[in-house]
């Protein structure tokens, strides 16, 4: 069977379009590399983990500091928000009357569409004074993974919700009449059926919390080191490039986008993760 | 649509009128053969000047329908090397030219000054150089130290790469990475937001922007510095110490296109300009 003129352009703008979409990605990759090369090429990429501290204008380059608060940040708020959306979810499915479980998905579509500045500045001026009352200074961890906590909670309850929709209505028959307990049936059908669509959630979730800046930049300290407790300041990758672009040159600036590259990666990680974990075991 | 065409030289015709005007007011700015000025002006470097330079090419431009400026950012250090290499008809420097750089030509358009600042309720009216040190370098680490309220101190610092961090540790003679900080900031603004937010905080801004918040009620106040009381006067008169000018820069004599941008960027038909971006003027 020959294809249609119209077939044919169709397809051909369709790979177009896809061809695009990839080589964005791609570079975006290339540019890193080539951007942070000079520095990967004269420091060498172990240094990055091994100096002293995080000062490039004095020629020091450890990132592993923020390397270590991004992904504190990122599991401290994403322990915090997982359970919260996907409760919040089924209570919005399962328990709540159609006017509230209306009127909360409203709530959280809000939640979701706030610039994160704004929720920056709310935690700049509310929170972390309050948190500063329990222990100087307030801008810490704990008051990261708050922002986040609240940033990232929309993301992962409308999936939760989404997939929870799209559970066949024949499973939800089927557990009535074996008898199960509304919880029963929630538990032993509604999870592993929707496994696949919370974990995408999941992972959107992460994706957020990992890249999100200008929130975390305003109420985290930023200061460079490796946190002994919730109330010790950190700095992010992602702040660590917002806080330091504007005014560096050459290697400074170089090293800034090896903490991009840093950020790719662990990203790439999650998705590579995200993939084998979902990977066709939808229905098991 | 017949209206335009008569409003657009008419707005042009008067837009000139002005203009004429006002060089006949101070003879400095004068370029008599400028309304036949054409080309594109190219400017880079520091990121402090590129805002102000951008405005005041915007208005350079409305003045001259032939001339287009361009402004670049990249630091202060890619405005000196792209001066003297010629990659740029002007570069933007926000500090004073050091000796090796001296045979490239500094025309000042501005200054800026860095002031400590306190929160409002801070008891602590003045500090010493020498207690500064200490407070930046973690020795101090109480306010009843220095006969404030019995609170740990919070000292907030300004990012790697920052000019006014390199103003601050330049005149205090402080290594960045002596610096005991509890938190870290980006631009101005979050330096203000986070004092104003914790009472015992200390940090350091621009005195323009601190000023002007100061007087619209934003709770912090701004500290002397070796007795030399901040103010954007004290700044413009010379007498206070952490001050630093805005320099465009040229390798040769500025001619033509490059000494009329200069000459008006240097007039009184941008001061305006100057004070809305919390810069301080230079007296004439």
């Amino acid at each position: 069977m020959s294809l249609s003129l119209s077939d044919t352009l169709l397809i051909w703008t369709l790979r177009g379009c896809a061809i695009l979409a990839g080589a964005i990605a791609l570079l975006i990759l290339i540019f890193l590399i080539l951007e942070a090369l000079p520095v990967l090429q004269q420091v060498g990429l172990f240094r990055f983990f091994t100096d002293a501290s995080w000062n490039p204008v004095e020629g020091l380059y450890n990132l592993t500091p923020m390397l270590l608060g991004s992904v504190l940040a990122m599991v401290g708020s994403v322990l915090v928000a997982t359970p919260l959306g996907i409760f919040s979810a089924v209570f919005c499915h399962y328990y709540a009357p159609a006017a509230i479980a209306n009127l909360y998905r409203r709530l959280i579509e809000l939640l979701a569409g706030i610039p994160s500045v704004v929720y920056g500045f709310w935690g700049l001026v509310v929170l972390v004074p309050l948190i500063g009352r329990i222990q100087p200074p307030g801008t810490s961890l704990s008051a990261g993974i708050a922002i986040l906590t609240i940033m990232i909670l929309p993301t992962i309850a409308l999936s939760s919700d989404a997939s929870l929709a799209k559970v066949p209505p024949e499973y939800l028959k089927g557990a009535a009449a074996l008898g199960l307990s509304r919880w029963g049936t929630i538990w032993g059908v509604v999870f592993p059926a929707a496994k696949s669509g919370l974990f995408t959630g999941l992972i959107l979730e992460i994706g957020r919390a990992i890249g999100e800046t200008m929130a975390i930049l305003m109420v985290c300290g930023n200061v460079v080191q490796i946190p002994q407790s919730l109330f010790d300041p950190i700095r992010t990758l992602t702040a660590n490039i917002a806080l330091e672009m504007a005014y560096a040159t050459a290697e400074h600036r170089a090293a800034l986008f090896v903490s991009g590259l840093m950020l790719m990666l662990i990203i790439l990680v999650l998705v590579v993760a995200a993939e084998v974990i979902s990977q066709g075991r939808i229905y098991d | 649509m017949n209206k335009l065409r008569t409003l657009a030289p008419l707005s042009i015709g008067l837009a000139a009128c002005f203009w004429l005007q006002s060089c006949s007011n101070s003879p400095k700015t004068a370029t008599p053969s400028s309304d036949k000025l054409q080309g594109k002006l190219v400017l880079t470097g520091s990121s402090t000047v590129a805002p102000l330079a951008a405005e005041i090419g915007k208005r350079f431009e409305a003045e001259h329908s032939g001339v287009r400026v361009d402004v670049q950012t990249g630091g202060s250090s890619r405005g000196i090397a792209d001066a003297s290499q010629g990659l740029a008809d002007v570069g933007m420097v926000s500090r004073a030219l050091k000796d090796q750089e001296k045979d490239l030509q500094a025309f000042p358009i501005a200054s800026d000054g860095v002031s400590i600042i306190l929160h409002k309720d801070n008891p602590v009216q003045s500090l010493s150089d020498r207690q500064v040190v200490d407070i930046y370098t973690g020795k101090i680490k109480n306010w009843q130290e220095l006969k404030g309220k019995d609170a740990p101190i919070t000292v907030v610092n300004k990012a790697e790469g920052r000019s006014t961090l390199e103003l601050f540790t330049h005149y205090f003679k402080l290594k960045n990475s002596d610096i005991k900080a509890q938190v870290v900031i980006g631009d101005n603004q979050q330096g203000i937001k986070t004092v104003a937010g914790n009472p015992n905080a200390i940090g350091y801004v621009s005195i323009g922007t601190a000023e002007y918040d100061a007087a619209n009620g934003v709770p912090i106040k701004l500290l002397p510095v070796s007795g030399v009381a901040a103010t954007t006067a004290n700044v413009q008169n010379g007498s206070f110490p952490i001050s630093r000018p805005l320099n465009l820069v040229t390798k040769t004599r500025p001619q033509g296109l490059q000494k009329a941008f200069i000459d008006f960027a240097q007039s009184q038909q941008v001061q305006d300009i100057v004070k809305e971006q919390n810069f301080v003027s230079l007296s004439k």
